[in-house]
């Protein structure tokens, strides 16, 4: 094994082929950079699910003077009403982990405090908001227990879970990370493509020595070596600046930007980034690795 | 040292074979001409010695291995036992006549310890000796075919192949490059030498094998080129 031959003209082999290699680098780089965004996007949805489920809570609003719906028929709520609602709640632990009552008083304090700076607040009297519970759930997604439980029953106005208000922003940004992960891996295959291509002119433009090589008996090993390692350099290269890009992003936009402007939820941490950067890298490798398996079993036979 | 029993070699796109039930022995030592009109079959008889090509029927013996059983990570090493000549050189022009010798030994991982005492040694062997830092294109034609055959000979090799390797040199140096083949032959390595030229032929009497039409149809010790002479 002589590594300083080799990697002579593995240097030899990325010089030749510059605009090439440039290419090739790049692609990797833009492929592997926006796999990497969707990747990040997905942790991130994770950490914002993790963060809003568990503060969401049931609501259980009680019927006020004005309500309307059926099982308001009999009128504002009345004491016994409200009272058996708190005891089957209590009957519902350990799925029901907290329960708070929120009086029409409070349910306006807490009213004209989101919306201190709108004339809303204005035209909304204590009386036009409704009294309920706040129910918070050990397991979120058990809602539809508490939901049977008390829609529909006599003094209950309306069920309401703010996790499937979430539900569909998470949605949202989960078709968002879908389609940013279809871009990616249609880049990854152009790359791979354009590694194929690339190896093939290194091929042909070394078919000299490549042929002298046989004849004097190198091993398909060392004939083949070069091109691998000058494809593995470039995608190892193209993977470095995507890691670079993902980094920055995080620092950037994440750090920088929103989480500054959105302080109300949860961002991904250094922890996200960690992990998905050794993941870029293998990919960036694995996508030489089969272009090159693609290549040289076609280009460089013995 | 190469046996040739009942080979013919067909090629996918072409009726006729290129060898057709071809038999040939060549003994240690031997220094052999291989003549024969252009399509007569003598460069497909090289490139099964080498291994490049595989036999249709029939069995080839180089150095002892039998060439259809060999298993594709093994052709390497027969290739290191075997040089090889050509009629257009194959040097590499970027690199020097050093640098040329030394890519053989470089390319099988020997250590350059190794590089640097013998390829001055075989540059001396072919009469190259001073002009190691020159590129192919500053040297002659006939000195760029001695680099060849300094690059096929530096692994002191049991076989050495020729082709044509006279073919694009005037006879003059053609004279030049024949003693140098001899030379190597009576070094110990066995000489197969494909030509076209009849001067060097009737000159050096050795054994000459004639192929006509993929068949052999002349093996005589010590002959000529043509029967006409």
């Amino acid at each position: 094994m002589r590594a300083n031959f080799v990697m002579g003209e593995v240097g030899n082999g990325l010089r030749r082929n510059l605009t090439m290699t440039l290419a090739v680098i790049i692609t990797v780089a833009v492929s592997l950079g926006l796999f990497g965004v969707s990747l990040l996007v997905r942790s991130q949805v994770s950490t914002m699910q993790d963060f809003w489920y568990d503060k969401v809570e049931v609501s259980i609003f009680l019927c006020s003077k004005g309500s309307d719906t059926a099982s308001c028929s009999g009128g504002e709520v009345t004491t016994a009403q409200r009272d058996q609602i708190e005891a089957d709640l209590e009957s519902l632990r350990p799925l029901v982990s907290e329960i708070y009552y929120e009086s029409k008083a409070e349910a306006y304090t807490r009213f004209t405090e989101q919306f201190a700076n709108s004339p809303i607040v204005d035209n909304v009297t204590e009386n036009a908001l409704p009294e309920s519970f706040r129910v918070k759930l050990s397991d979120p997604t058990q809602y539809e227990v508490v939901a049977s439980a008390f829609a529909g029953r006599p003094g209950v106005e309306q069920v309401n879970d703010q996790r499937q208000i979430l539900d569909k922003f998470f949605r949202l940004l989960g078709g968002l990370q879908l389609i940013a992960l279809i871009i990616a891996l249609t880049m990854l295959v152009v790359t791979v493509l354009l590694i194929v291509n690339t190896m093939r002119v290194a091929a042909f433009s070394r078919r000299r020595e490549t042929s002298i090589m046989r004849l004097v008996g190198a091993s398909n090993f060392y004939i083949q070596l070069p091109f691998l390692l000058e494809a593995a350099i470039a995608a190892g290269l193209g993977a470095l600046i995507a890691i670079g890009g993902l980094v920055l992003t995080k620092v950037v936009v994440i750090d920088g930007i929103l989480a500054p402007s959105f302080q109300f939820t949860a961002f991904v941490g250094w922890d996200a980034v960690i992990g998905i950067a050794p993941i870029l890298l293998l990919t960036g490798v694995a996508l030489a690795g089969i272009a090159a398996f693609l290549t040289l079993r076609k280009y460089l036979r013995v | 040292m190469i046996l040739f029993e009942h080979v013919t070699k067909l090629y996918a796109s072409q009726t006729r074979p290129a060898l057709d039930d071809v038999s040939l022995e060549i003994e240690r030592g031997e220094f052999v001409f291989l003549v024969g009109p252009s399509g007569s079959g003598k460069s497909t008889l090289l490139r099964l010695i080498l291994r490049e090509e595989n036999t249709s029927n029939g069995q080839v013996w180089v150095l002892g291995k039998e060439l259809g059983r060999l298993s594709n990570w093994k052709i390497p090493a027969l290739r290191r036992q075997i040089g090889t000549v050509f009629q257009d050189f194959r040097l590499l022009p970027n690199k020097t006549v050093f640098e040329n010798v030394a890519f053989a030994l470089e390319v099988i991982g020997k250590p350059s310890s190794h590089i640097k005492k013998v390829v001055p040694e075989v540059l001396e062997v072919v009469g190259l000796a001073g002009k190691e830092g020159r590129r192919p294109d500053e040297l002659s034609g006939g000195e760029q075919q001695r680099v060849a055959i300094a690059r096929a000979f530096v692994n002191r090799p049991l076989l050495l192949i020729a082709d044509e390797p006279t073919g694009n040199l005037d006879p003059g140096t053609s004279v030049g490059i024949m003693k140098l083949l001899d030379r190597i032959n009576r070094l110990g390595t066995t000489v197969l030498m494909s030509t076209h030229d009849a001067a060097i032929v009737d000159q050096m009497r050795r054994r000459v094998v004639e192929l006509e039409g993929g068949h052999i149809v002349r093996d005589q010790d010590r002959g000529v080129y043509g029967y006409a002479r």
